[in-house]
Parts: structure tokens; sequence; C-alpha cells
């Protein structure tokens, strides 16, 4: 399970801005992003490089924000590889509470970020399917 | 000129009130300060006894009474006759903990049944109207105030209270209702389904309409009387007063007569406690004369108007007070039900909401609506949308159960709510009423 920050974000423009900007300052490098949007607020969803920088530059502006433990899934980059994984999941009655891409240069999977019902039931799944995990540290996540 | 329900009072001689004020005055100042504690050591510490008030001359001598005042006494420390005279009781709309009580004696609810008859007749109703009561029947003066003052000028009370507006047309059309009781945003809700439902005016047949409880324009009584054909009148009260009945419009409708035979009224500056000269605007204050079981002493009603003395061309002779201009503290009126700032900032905290808070209240198709903006805690953060959908719901639900409003929430970053280094900017209305 890999440790992702989720950041309360006001819908009002330059907010995302402020944010990386921040974390450029404190030198955290964003290596997958999301963002749930309605029309009053966002919420941003994000793996960074190093945890606790970014987690004090979040503090020093305020943000409220809370840390979550998300499966990062290797998928087969080919048709089908993203159906198969989502029918077993579908299969053992797990729920995706969201999920999303991110992008790994040079490497023959894709990887997706999922935040599920039953993370206990989906560790099994994964391990019993054989399909990869990947951690924190493959990703160059501290 | 039209009918009026009492002219040897409403167009009585400034003499003849005067004296009646004076005397009226006199014995109940006596009373009071015989039969209530608490007005007598308020006297007291002003050095003020019941003889020193021989005319309303002196009326600035006694001391004011405040909203406090009842709740430092509540229940029943106000009252001036044992509870065994008091024929019924009414409390403060809608509130928590602020809740306030007063109550009637025969005697009182006949003078009430009066004033509220005046506004009728005043609006044009006889004996052979239907009168269509939706206001709120309970502990709130709105509903049975109305019914009073129907059955009194022999009019059919139709009682339907509050709710369900398509079943109110339903029954407005079957019933033959012609002239309608309620709030003013009310009305015009009822316009607006009435429209809705594919109904027009000439479906109804109201011809006239007694609007009162929250604060109102002239825009809005146009528009009130443009929609539904009717003429639209404004009633004023207070339950600490009376109930609705202090003031009614008349076919001028340019100010609302004070039935100053059971009501005095004083303008004052609401900074210094001062009398202010006939028209200049101030703090509303009334003094109950005849009441029985709870007659206030110069009540700060927190109103801002202003009265005027001019002859009406209705035939009155009762003093006219202009719709009140909002109020003095930062009480909010809400579709009729007294909000306090407070009372949400107490359902914020106690939901783990931080206490920095806005509250917005704007008029959307001539409804009230409330909006309060509240800073998200980590208490209370989710990173699902639905988690925090439901958290704003959950508040959203809290209000409604506590303090009657129906708020939409949004949940906004930390800081975003602008900080005030005096006292905290609470509350942005946006109803601009009066501009």
């Amino acid at each position: 399970m890999v440790q992702q920050l989720s950041v309360f974000l006001q819908n009002r423009s330059g907010k995302i801005a402020t944010l990386t900007e921040a974390f450029y300052e404190n030198g955290v490098d964003i290596r997958a992003l999301s963002i749930a949007d309605t029309t009053d607020f966002g919420i941003l969803r994000i793996l960074v490089s190093n945890l606790e920088k970014a987690k004090q530059a979040l503090d020093r502006l305020n943000y409220i924000y809370s840390v979550n433990e998300v499966f990062v899934v290797a998928v087969p980059d080919v048709p089908g590889g993203l159906a198969g994984v989502l029918r077993l999941m579908s299969a053992h009655r797990i729920d995706i509470e969201y999920m999303y891409s991110l992008v790994d240069r040079g490497k023959n999977d894709a990887y997706m970020v999922f935040r599920v019902s039953d993370p206990d039931a989906m560790q099994q799944l994964l391990q019993e399917n054989d399909l990869m995990t990947v951690s924190g540290v493959s990703l160059g996540l501290a | 000129m039209q009918k009026i329900y009492q002219p040897e009072i409403e167009s009585a001689s400034r003499e003849e009130l005067v004296a009646l004020q004076n005397e009226r005055l006199r014995i109940q100042v006596q009373r009071v300060y015989e039969n209530v504690p608490y007005y007598r050591e308020k006297m007291d510490a002003l050095g003020v006894r019941p003889e020193d008030i021989k005319s309303i001359e002196d009326l600035h001598k006694l001391p004011f009474s405040y909203k406090k005042d009842l709740r430092d006494t509540y229940p029943y420390g106000l009252f001036a006759v044992p509870l065994k005279d008091v024929v019924r009781l009414h409390a403060s709309s809608g509130t928590t903990g602020k809740q306030i009580v007063v109550g009637y004696t025969r005697k009182d609810m006949e003078l009430w049944n009066d004033c509220f008859a005046r506004a009728l007749i005043a609006a044009g109703a006889t004996d052979e109207d239907i009168v269509h009561i939706s206001y709120g029947y309970g502990l709130f003066t709105g509903g049975l105030g109305a019914d009073g003052g129907a059955m009194r000028i022999g009019a059919t009370a139709v009682p339907v209270s509050t709710g369900n507006t398509r079943r109110q047309l339903t029954v407005m059309q079957d019933f033959g209702s012609t002239v309608l009781c309620c709030t003013p945003s009310y009305a015009l809700h009822i316009a607006e389904v009435m429209e809705e439902s594919g109904l027009s005016k000439d479906d109804l047949k109201l011809k006239a309409g007694i609007f009162g409880a929250e604060p109102w324009t002239n825009e809005m009584r146009l528009q009130i009387e443009q929609k539904l054909g009717i003429k639209a009148y404004d009633i004023y009260g207070l339950t600490e007063v009376l109930g609705p009945g202090v003031a009614f419009d008349c076919s001028e409708q340019d100010g609302m007569h004070i039935n100053e035979d059971h009501f005095i009224v004083e303008v004052i500056d609401p900074d210094t406690g001062k009398v202010l000269p006939e028209g200049a605007q101030g703090e509303l204050v009334f003094t109950c004369i005849t009441k029985e079981a709870f007659p206030i002493l110069r009540y700060r009603t927190r109103d801002i108007g202003t009265i005027t003395r001019g002859k009406c061309a209705c035939g009155r002779t009762l003093v006219k007070m202009t719709k009140p201009r909002g109020r003095t503290d930062d009480m909010l009126i809400i579709r009729g039900v007294n909000v306090f700032p407070s009372q949400i900032e107490t359902v914020l905290i106690e939901k783990g909401y931080s206490a920095n808070y806005q509250i917005v209240v704007d008029r959307e198709n001539n409804f009230d609506s409330i909006e309060v903006q509240v800073e998200i805690s980590r208490e209370v953060f989710s990173d699902t949308v639905r988690g925090l959908a439901v958290r704003a719901k959950e508040l959203s639900a809290a209000m409604k159960e506590l303090l009657g409003i129906n708020a939409k929430v949004t949940l906004l970053e930390p800081n975003s709510i602008p900080r005030s280094e005096g006292k905290a900017v609470r509350v942005i209305d946006k109803r601009n009423l009066f501009e």
C-alpha cells in the first residue's frame, strides 16, 4: 500500500497553482495526481516524492488534508488489461471509492491507483491472482 | 372613507386619545409595580415611584425592558397576574434555548382579537369573508392571532396553518377563500406554486391579504398584489408586546396605524436611549397600557422605524409607523423564524466544524435563503466527494432540526472567511430589502 495525500481545495482559480508552488519550494515532486471536483470544492489526491516535506508545506499554508492508504496496481498495458483487474474486483464485490492512473516511463505496465471499500479483500485478491502491486519505494516515494 | 372597526378609538381626537393613554398608563404602572417584583426592583433602582408617572410625558422616567429581561425571568417572572387568570400562553417562534413565553388573560385575548379585527376591517374584510390563515398555528402568535381577529368580525376562518402549498391552493379554490393571512414570502411562494400548477389568479377569489411576521418591502407588496390580484396589507407585532396587531395598514398603505389605546410608542436613539422628536428615525419602544397578564413597559423592540402623526385619508387618527427598517441587533428573521448567528455557531461547533463561519442571507425568487459558509476542519474532512457531501447534508439536517431553518452548507478552506479585528462579520444580508 502507498500513502496518498488528499487535500481539500476550494473551487477557485489559482488554488492548485499556489499548492504546487509550495511543493516546488519544499522540493516535493508530484508523482501522480487526480482531482475530484464539485461546484463548490475539490479534493486533490496526490502521490508525492516526500510525504513529510509535503505535509510540512501543507501545514504551513493551513491546508486541510488527510493521508490515505491506496493500492497501486500494475496493470498490463494492453487492451483488456484494466478490464481484467476490474472484472476480478467486481466479482469479489470490492467497490472502488476512486481510481486514477499513474504514468511511469519506460515500463511495460500501466499503474492504477485504487482506493477501495474493502482493503483487506483487495489485498487478498491481488495476492491470489498474482497481480503485482507497486510499493512506494519503487515509485520513488518516501 | 373606508369602514372602521372601532371608530370611537381609531378616529378619536388626539386629546381624547392622550387622556385615555394618561389614565391607562397611570393605572398600569401602579399595577405592574405592585404585582411584578422584577419591575418593582428596576423602578426602585432608578428611584422611580409609580406616583411619579402622572401622564405619558413621564413615560421616559420608566426603565426600559429588553428581551434579556424575558429570558432572565423565564418563564413566568414578568407575569402580573396569577396563572389561574391566564387563559393562553404563546412563545417566540422557532428558536432553541432563546425561547420566551408570554401570557394572556381573557381580557387580553379580547383586546388582541380587537386589534387584529381592526386590521381585517381596514383591509376591507367583513363577516362575509373567508379568511384563509396560513400562519403557523401553535405557540407562534401568527395563526391564532389572525384566527381570533377573523372570529371577532364574524368572518369564516380557515385554519390551514403552514405548509403543503398545493393543498393550500386546493383549499382556497374549493372553499372560496377571499382574504389570505401569512408571511409575505409565503404569499409569493403561493403565487409561484399557483403558476406552476397552471392556475391563474382568476381561479381564486382572493381580494386582500394581511401579511406580517417578517420584514418586507413595498416592492414586494406590489409583486404580491400583481401576482395574486389582491391588495396586500402589512401588519406589525411582536410576541413580547402582543403578537400580530400592534399596528396595521389601512387603505392608504403608507404606514401602519398603531393601536394607541393599548400601546404607547416611543422612538428612541438606540445608543443613548433618549426619546427622539417625532419624525426622526430610531428604535421603536412599546409600552402596554391595557394588557393584564404580560404588561411589558418600554420594550426595546430593536426595530428601526419612524412615526408620523399626519391626518390619514382613511379617517383614522392613530399614529402611523413606517415598515421597520431592520433590527439593531444581529437577529436574523428567515421566513418568519428567528435565528441568532450564535445558535448556528453552536450547531457548527457541536458537529465538529470550526467557529469560522459566515451566514449569507439572500432572497431568491422572493424566498429567503440562508447559506452557512464554514471552514472545514480536519475532523470532518473526507477524501471522497461523497463523504464531504454527506457531512454537509448532516449539518443542514442538524440546523433544520435544531433551528428550524433550511440552510445550504458550503465548506470552505481554512482562512477563507475574512477575519476582523473587532467583532466578526457573521452575517452578510444580500436581501437589501430597503434599498
